[in-house]
């Protein structure tokens, strides 16, 4: 099945293309075509996962075509199966199949739904070519493929103004990241010329990319792309933004899949980051920032996606702290876990909005506990498995990242304090956010309420797939000292990643006491956050001013404003400036003035031609005195 | 079949325009129709006589001063030729000929430019190099001064004036080194092998001649203020023979006529030239940010595309070693000579439908015209190089090139001009959004009609001719190697 591998990201293709050329013509079909697709690359996902994990599987690359083959610039395109990738394929597709039907309840009756189902086709096909390719071509090829479905589908109802800003605001951030990217690889290619992973590896532990500086240089530029993809601080603002697309998209690209393509990234280079600790340390300290920033926000959002986004955010602040400690295996358990609770969250609040005629404000919701059965109960897992409550999902890969912080040099208590924190803050803004929309009295009006309904089953079964999910998900990940055996996920990947050293918990100078004693206090946190959510907003009162920190968080920091009058602004001006001035002025004036000077003396030597031989006969003999003269001290 | 095909390729246009003015009626679209299908497909003849890369055809012409008819065809001249007839047949399907006045005349000024590029790009003698590179301008102006906006009158003339005074400076050159040869030739074997026998310090005034010529044509900082301005003022069928084929020239001289011929001051002349071209890029993106007319915003933006060819045509790390770039270029060459003729239609139909150049008083048009919101998203996403568009594996390896040229300022530079990669999609995808997106607005909806069959025919070929190339690049890279 293996060297099939092709097939995975070609059934995505081909429904792009049925459900793109089709749309007028298929109607609902075109929903359940893109479905299909996605089910069927997700059937040959799990046998290829299946003969991954079977005994004697070696690491395989499939050699599709040549893709450019100029002199020594060789790069195939080719795709990488291995542990990691096929993880990932399970994730995109698994996930990817739930969100698709999902979005044939949700979408139903929307003038673009077959122009939908085609964007997210594409995108599926982009985001299995990111993870599989067995290059950094290859592999950013997917990544700005998804960047332009996230484009496509940010701004899917283009008829609003804002909404086409916010989708163009995120390509260009991604834009930006990408830049970053192009370096790396340019980096790379400038010294070994070629940009495989597997020789890469071979190279790096070889020693012979080892050059501190040049390695850092590749790293923190790689890095820069993953800043970019994965919202990390300074270019996180397009992903709040980006909530203007449809939620399923939101859950899928948003939150589940491609936000975390620089986690994969990062994961699948890993033998280049392992080798700059300065870039590791960089990546810590970004995703501590960003983890925290991103939490204090989420604490004053009233728009329940918006909540969830900056969620997001943290989340995969958490993600990079855990890579900056070089514990790849850890981040990619958490990308899978939050992968399952946030895609339900999602899902979850899409349903929330479906019932509210399309109101996001969480201050007219509350009691819709009582009107949505099931997506309140789905919802209710997703937020204990994201706030860490065990032996829900969230609990195993937040605990993991903290033991890993906790243990990591000589800072590592601070990191695992800070992290703590932003912990806290996650518990509270989330419970904040369940009490608010699903518990108390409505607060939206009769016309709302009387609307209020469950959803349909097309939206419910896959709710209830990933609070299942959600619920379990975190026991292919449970710590060997609760004695049930060993950490399946990191013996899985450990083959691609043995060589960067992901030291399990044992190995990491820790008791059992110790690490039971950590998990208490992380149980503990996550519950001093929920019984802080429950103190402040169980009497819900959504007319309070918000003034001081509160307003501060409620406007993000102040980061949109700061880009806006610190970078956008000036430049823009700049431009304008330059334009009127160095370019009609200056450029072009001095083209026009010569063009006049010829012009003007023209005019004047034209008069010379006054049809009287005797001047001209004057003027050449004039000229042939002249060219004597030349002559003379030329050659004299 | 021999190479008296060169011959037939070269000519045919000629007659073609012949035929279009002596008939002085609207048949003549027909015949433009026919001489450039009759281009396509004797380019892809030639290309399939080709022998060991290569196709000559050399015939005595001028004794007196050693011009001859000498013409050759390798996969450089492929893809130019081909590239010709391919962007004349595809606007003349576009462009409906009842929009035209005076078609016969119209047709038979672009089937002699038609020739005149074609003789550009298969010239293998400087001289007949010289006529051709004449040749395409003089049509080419009429056409800009007969048919076009306001200020058509006063652009065209600063346009002619412009490109003329860059064309003598070349003959200049041309004849200094006719003059130094050793042989009264001025087949290209000879002229490289006497260009290089010059001195140091000859060869860089020469170059300079040269270059200034080829850089007006591209055009490159500061020498382009005549292209935005032309631009703007052309009919937009003038425009396309303008920006996707008169461009090239001058980056074709470079490669042929230029690189080869004068090495030693390629050296000397080389940094300041890449670091030039950089400031073109950043330049006219920046100046491409603060267009609110749609055809100066392309114009910039073509700037900047061809600012980066430039650079990277100048980023070898030492002559005569693998250049990754010029490949690249030769490449792109082709390429943006699709994609800015696919934009440049698309504009054609704004400009129609709306009524208007100006950007702000377009938009909410994608409901109604699906066809044409495709093909504007999928020609946007290629002008940015978007992978799996043609642009990208080029431009990819282009900024690969200038990052390893060796050059002191090499990092600096890369970055510099990938800030190019982030202005070209802030403007593009303003554009994109001004033009299609916003709220419908029930007058210009009314106004708006998607895209005829003629056009989507079109348009489809182009669209084509970018996934293809994007998914399967090594198609004109494997061509490029047979030229080595």
């Amino acid at each position: 099945m293996i060297e099939n591998i092709w097939l995975v990201p070609l059934f995505p293709l081909i429904g792009f293309l049925i459900a793109g050329l089709g749309r007028k013509q298929l109607g609902l079909a075109a929903g359940w075509i893109a479905s299909l697709a996605v089910l069927v690359s997700f059937i040959v996902s799990v046998f290829i996962f299946q003969e991954v994990r079977s005994a004697g599987f070696q690491p395989t690359v499939v050699h599709l075509y040549d893709f450019i083959n100029v002199g020594r610039l060789q790069i195939p395109f080719a795709f990488q199966v291995d542990q990691l990738s096929s993880l990932f394929l399970l994730i995109i597709t698994g996930i990817g199949f739930l969100i698709h039907v999902y979005s044939i309840g949700y979408m139903k009756g929307d003038a673009g739904f077959g122009k939908y189902f085609a964007y997210l086709n594409l995108f599926i096909f982009s985001m299995l070519l990111l993870v599989l390719g067995s290059n950094f071509l290859i592999m950013f090829i997917g990544w700005e493929g998804v960047g332009l479905c996230s484009y496509l589908l940010i701004g899917f109802w283009y008829q609003k103004k804002e909404y086409a800003l916010a989708a163009r605001k995120a390509f260009v951030m991604n834009r930006i990241g990408d830049l970053g990217f192009l370096m790396g690889m340019f980096l790379i290619f400038a010294k070994v010329g070629m940009l495989d992973f597997r020789t890469l590896e071979d190279l790096a532990f070889g020693g012979q990319l080892a050059e501190p500086a040049y390695i850092t240089a590749i790293a923190v530029c790689f890095f820069i792309g993953a800043m970019g993809k994965s919202a990390q601080i300074p270019l996180f603002t397009w992903l709040p933004d980006a909530m203007a697309g449809p939620t399923p998209v939101s859950a899928l690209i948003h939150a589940a899949t491609m936000v975390t393509a620089g986690i994969y990234m990062i994961s699948r280079a890993h033998f280049i980051f392992s080798f700059s600790p300065t870039a590791q340390t960089f990546i810590l300290f970004i995703g501590l920032a960003t983890a925290l920033v991103a939490a204090s926000i989420a604490t004053q959002q009233n728009d329940i996606k918006k909540v969830l986004a900056y969620s997001t955010v943290s989340q995969l602040g958490f993600m990079f702290m855990a890579l900056g400690v070089g514990a790849y295996a850890t981040a990619i358990f958490h990308v899978m876990t939050h992968a399952f609770f946030k895609a339900l969250l999602f899902l979850g609040s899409g349903s929330v909005i479906h019932a509210m005629s399309n109101e996001q404000d969480i201050r007219l919701m509350g009691g819709l506990k009582k009107k949505m059965p099931i997506t309140h109960i789905t919802f209710l897992v997703g937020t204990l498995a994201i706030a860490g409550i065990p032996p829900l999902s969230g609990f195993f890969s937040k605990d993991e990242i903290m033991m890993h912080l906790f243990t990591h040099g000589s800072f590592g208590k601070v990191y695992w304090l800070l992290g703590m924190l932003a912990a806290l803050m996650t518990a509270f803004y989330m419970f904040r956010l369940y009490f608010v929309t699903f518990l108390g009295e409505f607060r939206g009006g009769e016309k709302l309420k009387s609307h209020l309904h469950e959803s349909p089953a097309l939206m419910t079964v896959p709710l209830i797939v990933l609070a299942i999910l959600s619920a379990i998900g975190g026991f292919v990940g449970i710590p060997e000292v609760f004695g049930l055996g060993e950490h399946r996920l990191l013996e899985f990947l450990e083959p691609v990643l043995e060589k960067s050293l992901i030291m399990p918990p044992e190995v990491l100078h820790l008791s059992h006491t110790a690490e039971f004693l950590m998990m208490g206090v992380a149980v503990a946190i996550a519950l001093m956050g929920i019984l802080l959510a429950w103190g402040a907003f169980k009497k819900y009162n959504p007319a309070a001013q918000r003034t001081g920190l509160a307003k501060f968080l409620e406007n993000k920091w102040y980061f949109d404003e700061a880009y806006e009058s610190g970078i956008q602004k000036p430049f823009m001006r700049f431009s304008a400036f330059a334009y009127k001035n160095v370019e009609n002025k200056t450029i072009d004036g001095a083209v026009n003035g010569i063009g006049r000077l010829v012009q003007f003396t023209s005019e004047k030597l034209r008069l010379l031609q006054n049809g009287s031989v005797g001047v001209y006969l004057f003027l050449m003999v004039l000229g042939m005195v002249l060219l004597f003269i030349i002559q003379f001290f030329l050659h004299g | 079949m021999d190479s008296s095909l060169l011959v037939i390729l070269l000519f045919l246009p000629i007659a073609g325009s012949i035929i279009s003015f002596l008939l002085n009626n609207a048949a003549s679209w027909y015949v433009a129709i026919l001489f450039s299908v009759a281009t396509v497909v004797l380019s892809l003849l030639a290309l399939n006589n080709l022998e060991g890369g290569y196709l000559q055809y050399n015939a005595m012409w001028i004794p007196t001063i050693g011009a001859n008819l000498n013409l050759s065809f390798h996969a450089l001249a492929f893809l130019m030729t081909f590239l010709t007839g391919l962007v004349f047949l595809i606007s003349f399907i576009f462009i409906d000929a009842k929009q035209i006045e005076k078609p016969a005349r119209f047709y038979g000024l672009m089937l002699l430019s038609q020739a005149g590029l074609l003789g550009v790009f298969l010239a293998n003698d400087a001289f007949l190099f010289y006529i051709f590179w004449e040749l395409a301008l003089i049509p080419v102006y009429f056409l800009c001064s007969m048919y076009g906006g306001a200020n058509r009158i006063r652009t065209s003339f600063k346009f002619f004036i412009y490109t003329f005074i860059g064309s003598l400076l070349m003959l200049v050159g041309i004849i200094y080194i006719h003059q130094q040869g050793v042989t009264q030739n001025f087949a290209w074997e000879i002229f490289t092998a006497t260009g290089n026998s010059l001195p140091v310090s000859t060869q860089i005034v020469l170059f300079a001649l040269f270059f200034v010529a080829f850089a007006i044509k591209m055009p490159i900082f500061p020498l382009h203020t005549w292209q935005p301005d032309t631009y703007e003022q052309s009919a937009t069928p003038v425009t396309i023979v303008l920006s996707a084929l008169m461009v090239k020239m001058g980056l074709f001289a470079i490669i042929i006529w230029l690189l080869p011929v004068l090495q030693l001051g390629a050296e000397w002349w080389k940094e300041a030239i890449m670091v030039l071209s950089v400031v073109s890029i950043v330049y006219a993106s920046a100046m491409a940010l603060v267009q609110q007319n749609i055809k100066r915003l392309v114009a910039y933006s073509s700037i900047a595309h061809i600012g980066l060819m430039c650079a990277a045509v100048f980023s070898y790390p030492i002559l005569g070693e693998e250049h990754i770039g010029a490949n690249a270029v030769v490449m792109q060459m082709f390429n943006h000579g699709i994609n800015i003729l696919g934009m440049w239609l698309l504009v054609y139909v704004v400009e129609k439908r709306f009524g208007t150049q100006d950007l702000n008083e377009m938009g909410g048009i994608a409901k109604v015209a699906p066809i044409f919101t495709t093909a504007l998203v999928i020609i946007s996403f290629a002008n940015i190089s978007l992978p799996l568009t043609n642009a990208f594996p080029a431009e990819f390896m282009m900024f690969s090139a200038l990052f390893t040229s060796g050059s002191r300022f090499a990092i600096g530079l890369t970055i510099f001009a990938g800030l190019s990669i982030i202005f070209g999609a802030i403007y593009t995808l303003r554009m994109i959004q001004q033009v299609a997106f916003g709220p419908a607005d029930e007058d210009k909806n009314s106004r708006f009609s998607d895209l005829a069959w003629h056009e989507t025919l079109a348009i489809s070929v182009v669209v084509m001719l970018i996934l293809i190339v994007g998914f399967y690049p090594n198609i004109i890279f494997n061509l490029i190697s047979t030229m080595q």
